[in-house]
This record gives C-alpha cells, structure tokens and sequence, in this order.
C-alpha cells in the first residue's frame, strides 16, 4: 500500500486543501461540544458530501473523524467533562493538570500524544492491512467478551484505593447498562417508566455523570471563593514539554499497539482503548499513585491510544465493509455514496480515490494537531471564566449535548437524575469512573456471553467455546493477570498504611 | 431612498394582508422527518437521500429536516410519534416494514398499524440467506438436508429481533419443517462479520448489502416473490420449492401519525412518490446499491395490511402475554 505516498500529491489541490482545513477546525468543535461526539460528527457531514467529489468528501468526513476524537480532549482537560467518549480517560489526570495551572501543558500532551497515535494509527492501515484485517475476524462473540472483561478489571486502577467502592459502582454502571429492551431476548428491563423503554444511552449517562457532580461542587464552593487564580499563558512550554515524550516512549508505544488492536476489533471503540492503555500504563509505571493527580504520562496513555484507533478503525472497514467503530460505520454511508463499495475493488479499480484518501487521513493528523496546539495556546481564557459563569455554561452545554444525542427531553431528565444520583455517591466517596466504565463495558460483555452461549450451545458447549482458543486464553491470561496485579496493589497499600499508621501510634505513645 | 422604504413597507403591508385573507398552502414551513436508527444506518442513509430534493418548488417546496429518535429497533420512535408527535402534518414519520408490523404484534407498544397513515413508499430490500464462502453448504437443498439432519444445531444470525432477518428464518423454519438457532446481532454488518469469520454458519441479511460482499460470501436464495435484478442468478426460496413469501422484505417510506390535516396528507401523497422518482435520487441510491421501490399511496396501504395479515399468523407463537 505504498501507492499512498504518491497519491500525497493529490492533496495539493484546493478543494482537499479546504475540506483538511474545515474538517480539522470543525472535528475539534464538534470533539470539545459534550454530546456532538465523533460520530455524530460524521453522520450530520454525510449528506453533505453529496455534492463533493468522493476525494474530497472522504478526505472532510476522515478529518473530522481524527479530530472530533482529538477535540474531546479540550473539555476534559479544562472543565472534567469527556467532550466525546473516547476521552474519558484523558480526563483523568488532564483535569488535576489544568487545576495546578498546567492546563497549557496537557493540551499540548493531549494533541501531540494525539498526533503520534494518529500517524501509527494511519501507518497500520498503509503497512499491515491484510495481517490485521484477517485478525480482526478472529474474534468472535467469546473473544469480544474477554476483551470486555479485560476492560472491567481496570476497575480496581479506577478506584483510587477504594477498591470495593469501585466495583460496586462497576456493577452499578452495568446495571444502568441494562435498563430497557434487552437486544438478545427483547424483554424490558427496569422499565418502570415509559422513559426508560429505549434504555439510557451512553453519551447522556457519561455527561450525567461527569458534568452534574462537578457543576454542584462548583456550587457549594462559589462562596468560599475569595480570589480565583489568574491562569496566563505561558511561553516557552511547548518544547520542553514534546521533548517529555522521549521520557514516555514506552507508554506511547504500549498505548499504540493497544490501540490498533482495540480499533481493529468491531464492537469496541476509542473509550475502550484509552481506559484499557491509562490503567495498564499505571500498572507499569514507577510511581503508580502519582496517577489521577496530573500525572501528564496518563494524558499521554489516553489521547495516544484513542487517536491510534482511529486509522485502525479504518482497516476491516475498507477490506471487508466491516466497521472497527461505531464512527467508521457511518463512515460507511460517506464511501457508498459515492458507489465505492468496501473490497478489493477499492484498492484496484478505485485506487485513485482510496489512496489519496487514506493520504489524506495521514495528513490530516497533523492539521488535527496544528489547530489544537493554537487552541491550546488560548485556553487559559477558558480556565479563567468566574465560576459562576462557568456553572451556567456547563448546564447549558450538558442540557443542549444531551437532548442532541437522540432529540429527547427524556434523556435529559435522566441526565440529571443520574447527575443527581452520582453527586450523592461522590459525597459518599465512590468514583465515578466505574460507574462510567460499567455503562461502556456493560453492554458488551452482556451481548456478546449471551450471543456465545446460543452458539455454543448448538455446538461444542459453553465452556469449551469460551475456555479454548488461541486468543481466548490469551486474553484470560491477561485479565487474570491485571486483576492480581491490582490486588497486589491494593494490599501493599494496605500494608504501607497500616505500617505508617502503626509507626505513628509508636510516636505518640 | 424614501421611495425604496415606501416600496418595502408596501410590501411588508402586502404579505400581511396575504397572511390574513388566506391561510398559506401546506406546506408553508420545513417539515421535519422522524427517522427511528441511528443517525448513519441504512435507514437514515436512505432517508437523507431521497428527501434532499423536497426543497423544490415541485416537491413539497420546502425542506425535509431528519430528526433522528433511535432505540429499542425502532419503537422508542414510533412510540414517540403516536404519543406524542404533531398532527399539524409538519411531522412526517419514517417506517420500516415489517418491523412496524412485528413490533407492533410481539411487544405491545403503543402503536398498531391503524396508528398511521401510509403516504408512499422508497425502498425494498429482501433478505438474502447467506453461508461463508468456505462453507460446505452449496444449496438450499444442502442448508435443509443439514439442518433436517441436525436439529437446532444450524445457527442463523440477522441484525436483530423481529426485524425481517428474524422473519425470515422463522418463515424458513416453518416452511422446510426445520428446527434452527437464530442469533440476533447488534446491526447488519456485525452480522456480516460473524458470517465470514465462520462464527456463525449462516445469515439471513439485506440484499444490497450481501450483493456488495460477494467476495466473500455465497448466497444461496433470496426471501421474495421474484428474482432480484441485482443478483440475477440467485433463486428465490419459492423457485427452490419452499413456501416464503414477501413477508420479510424491509420496506421502507414515509408515513403520517393518524389525525394529520387531509390536504397535508393529500399533499406529500401526491409530491412524494415523484420525489422518489426523481433523476438524482434514483442515480444515489443506484450509485450506493440501495434498491429502489416507489409506490403510492394506495399501494403502500395495500403493503402494510397484507404484511399485517401475514405476520400476525407467522408470530402468533410469539406473541406476549
């Protein structure tokens, strides 16, 4: 798939030049507003492409795509809400970052970390296409869900030491997961109320439980709020802070490859991956307990991984017409439009307009960063809106990203409910983030053990086809492997406490 | 200058004294289309294309807006439209047939057919029974002989519940006397990516999509009355001697919650099969491989009741209590 570099070329015309430019701007908008997430993005630009040339169209839908995955990064750095859900993970240590005064910096981290994932992302798609084309339709039903109880056993990195709490708001998040008509078996679940029939979708549940908590925080301190820091831009951070990255490298390489993979595999998207990348990371790294008080490396985990699957998504998609990712699906509409029809026929009889095409995707990854680095420079004028004016924006922003998702009031009440709801668990010390990945994970795991055990049944029998298995094992290694991994932290926090608390009864006895 | 403020003030004065004497020809503002999936499914794409001329002064002479109200396959939407949806006729619904119909029989929403006025209809795609390329069944007849042979051991997967997928390995279940496993996945294409993989040993899925798949698929019969001029060479399941009728082809088209004003119905009855038929809307949907069926009116009446008719005896089992 070399062919790519000579079609780089092609790009050089206006129109393409345009739809790159237009398409990073608008992606980055669309990314930041919670609730227009990448994949809304790209189906509202659809139609519009109707009136391009393909090029140019699929050059505006990639681009938007790579930088609305991108864009969410600026929300949950500066106001602790996942602009899209790809970046709740960014949001993590992005947060604590920017209320330190080093807002700047992760933005930086988030669109550079951003670039290099993206460009990795792209080079799979140009380098080893056949190879993982053909592994991602390996996985099936039992390995789908491996992959989703992979993801659950980062639960115990979520908890910030209150392991139990965790995983209790882990189920919690599952059961949420669960309202409304089961897909396998068509029953209502917890339909009490005519709301809930279609079940709460994941965008209203994740602002729900981000934005509330943190807009009624923001509320019970507004008082107390004598003098608010003055953030002003810095100069002369950015380089130092790209030349961190030689520091990261094994996170940025760890965060790559678990993102091709995760963007390969149909069924699980960018959120997956960045959860998955920032709790391994912390596993592996030297001072784990400086995660989720702005540690950048945890920036770096998320934004490189969701932007690497980005490109990644694309690969089963333009071999077998097999989407990576909800956005690559509707992606799908913007090539059949034109009568490109996923297959080998793309790569021969249409190769002019896949090739340039997927050049396109390569550079708009660096447009994507571009237009977040100027926007990063700028973002101390968000971090200094008085709080008051900030509770009222995020109400607003959450009320309108809501109602977008599915034009329904409904959801909007159920935003709040479960705003409410997660404000009461926060007092009460329960994290969020497992409640959030259980609504993620839930669902997966959910359908795909059903789908399994029918097959299963009419076949070897559930054990066997869950338990054998190149891949299944490897992933339950895996699992197995994290779960002890952060149990074994857990009890050396135990430890090191009782010690310290044991040290100081010594001293004042 | 004083004369052209004259002039615009006359004019201002001339467009309200219209308003007044006579109420303005329907449609006097942008209608919106409720579309039931996802922004980005077949059903919203299809939607998209063929109301992008209704602008026209030929056409309604004002646009179509889709608002898209996803969730439980379609009945989140439905029930939203006969609950609580305008009657003013500035809210056109997208339907689905047959799983308006299947829906409306199983799970006991708050719509029945009678709930909604047909207004036209653009698309029919059937369901194609599809085995990976490997797979060592060639035929029906092999598909049948096998699943005889193994009862219940023969998955079949489709893009959901009761949707025509789900219909359509129900028909052939009843008419090959055969016991299968139906898998419902999340949308057609995870349903196509189980196929191939050999996680499932065979489908039922759209024909347009499957006719784009070749490749890597077989397709052994298609789930209609005729041959489908996409795929010439493939028998329908009554040509091979099973008795599968229309039941489970996926139409689609616009329809009106019941109570909407007769000239709006009057209206987009008449505008809309036109617009269907419009040059650049038959060239996008051929372009994308989206099989086109314009009927009017009176047909697509004829379509949701003999679909009714049909399903309600096929999914008697399956009904609720």
């Amino acid at each position: 798939m070399l062919e790519t570099l000579q079609h780089l070329g092609n790009l050089l015309n206006i129109p393409n030049f345009i739809a790159l430019l237009l398409g990073s701007i608008g992606g980055i908008f669309f990314g930041a507003m919670p609730g227009l997430s990448p994949t809304m993005a790209v189906a509202l630009l659809v139609p519009f492409t109707f009136y391009m040339n393909a090029t140019t169209g699929l050059i505006l839908l990639g681009s938007v795509y790579t930088s609305a995955v991108a864009g969410g990064a600026i929300t949950a750095v500066l106001i602790n809400i996942p602009g899209a859900p790809a970046s709740i993970a960014t949001m993590l240590d992005g947060h604590p970052m920017a209320k330190k005064g080093e807002g700047q910096q992760a933005l930086y981290i988030a669109f550079v970390g951003s670039l290099i994932g993206g460009v990795c992302g792209v080079l799979a798609l140009i380098l080893l296409t056949p190879p993982l084309a053909a592994f991602a339709m390996r996985f099936g039903p039992s390995e789908l869900f491996w992959v989703s109880v992979f993801g659950i056993t980062v639960i115990a990195g979520l908890s910030d030491g209150r392991l139990i709490k965790g995983l209790f708001g882990g189920v919690l998040g599952m059961l949420i997961s669960c309202i409304g008509y089961s897909p396998m078996l068509g029953e209502p679940r917890f339909v009490f109320h005519d709301t809930l029939t279609s079940g709460i979708a994941m965008v209203p549940a994740l602002i729900g439980l981000f934005a509330i908590p943190q807009v009624l925080d923001l509320a019970a301190e507004v008082h107390l709020q004598v003098k608010k820091n003055k953030y002003t831009p810095k100069k002369g951070v950015f380089w130092p802070t790209v030349r961190r990255f030689r520091e990261w490298w094994k996170t940025t390489v760890l965060a790559n490859i678990i993102g091709i993979i995760i963007g390969i595999i149909p069924g699980a998207g960018g959120q997956v991956a960045g959860l998955i990348t920032y709790d391994q990371t912390r596993k592996l790294s030297k001072h784990p307990e400086s995660f989720g008080t702005g540690d950048p490396e945890g920036v770096v985990a998320s934004e490189v991984s969701n932007n690497a699957t980005v490109g990644a998504a694309l690969i089963p998609l333009l071999t077998l017409g097999i989407p990576g990712s909800p956005t690559a699906a509707v992606l799908l509409g913007g090539l059949l439009i034109h009568g490109l029809f996923p297959g080998p026929e793309l790569f021969s009889k249409h190769a002019d307009v896949t090739y340039t095409f997927i050049a396109g995707m390569l550079v708009a990854q660096f447009f994507m960063c571009g237009v977040g680095l100027l926007f990063a420079r700028f973002s101390h004028a968000i971090m200094n809106i008085s709080n008051l004016i900030m509770m009222a924006s995020v109400v607003i922003l959450a009320v309108i990203g809501t109602y977008c998702v599915q034009n329904s009031m409904d959801d909007v009440i159920v935003m709040f409910a479960l705003g409410l709801l997660m404000y009461l668990g926060i007092k009460a010390e329960f994290p969020s983030a497992p409640v959030v990945l259980g609504v993620i994970l839930g669902p997966i795991a959910e359908e795909s053990f059903l789908r399994g055990k029918m097959i299963a049944e009419t076949d070897v029998g559930v054990f066997q086809y869950f338990f054998t298995g190149g891949i299944n094992l490897l992933l339950i290694a895996l699992s197995v492997g994290s779960l002890a991994w952060g149990l074994y932290g857990e009890y050396a926090r135990y430890t090191k406490r009782q010690r310290a608390e044991a040290a100081c009864h010594a001293t004042t006895a | 200058m004083k004369k052209a403020i004259l002039f615009c003030l006359a004019l201002v004065l001339l467009s309200i004294g219209g308003v007044a004497l006579a109420a303005p020809p329907y449609p006097s503002s942008p209608i919106s289309l409720i579309v039931v999936y996802t922004p980005g499914g077949a059903t919203d794409f299809q939607a998209r294309i063929v109301s992008m001329p209704a602008g026209e002064e030929k056409y309604f002479g004002q646009p179509i807006v889709i608002v898209n109200k996803p969730g439980a396959g379609g009945m989140t939407g439905w029930n939203w439209c006969v609950e609580k949806g305008s009657k003013d006729g500035y809210t056109l619904v997208s339907y689905n047939m047959p799983h308006l119909v299947a829906q409306s029989i199983v799970s006991k929403p708050s719509f029945t057919v009678d709930s909604f006025e047909p207004i036209a209809n653009w698309g029919a795609d059937p369901a194609v029974l599809i085995v990976p390329k490997n797979s060592p069944l060639k035929t029906v007849k092999d598909f049948v002989e096998y699943a005889k042979a193994n009862p219940g051991k023969v998955t079949v997967n489709g893009a959901g519940l009761y949707v025509g997928h789900h219909i359509a390995t129900l028909q052939l279940e009843k008419a090959a006397g055969i016991k299968l496993t139906y898998i419902p996945e999340k949308g057609g294409t995870d349903a196509f990516q189980a196929v191939y993989s050999n996680k499932v040993m065979s489908g039922f899925n759209n024909l347009a999509d499957a006719f784009r798949n070749t490749d890597n698929l077989n397709i052994l019969a298609i789930a209609d009355t005729k041959r489908h001029a996409f795929l010439p060479d493939v028998p329908t399941f009554q040509e091979l001697g099973y008795d599968i009728d229309d039941a489970s082809v996926n139409y689609r088209g616009y329809c009106f919650v019941k109570g909407v004003p007769k000239e709006a119905i009057d209206k987009a009855a008449a505008v809309a099969p036109a617009m269907f038929n419009d040059p650049m809307v038959v060239s996008k949907m051929k372009e994308s491989g989206s099989p086109l069926l314009v009927l009017n009116r009176e047909e697509t009446r004829k379509m949701f009741y003999s679909q009714k008719a049909k399903l309600e005896v096929l999914l008697k089992d399956l009904v609720k209590k």
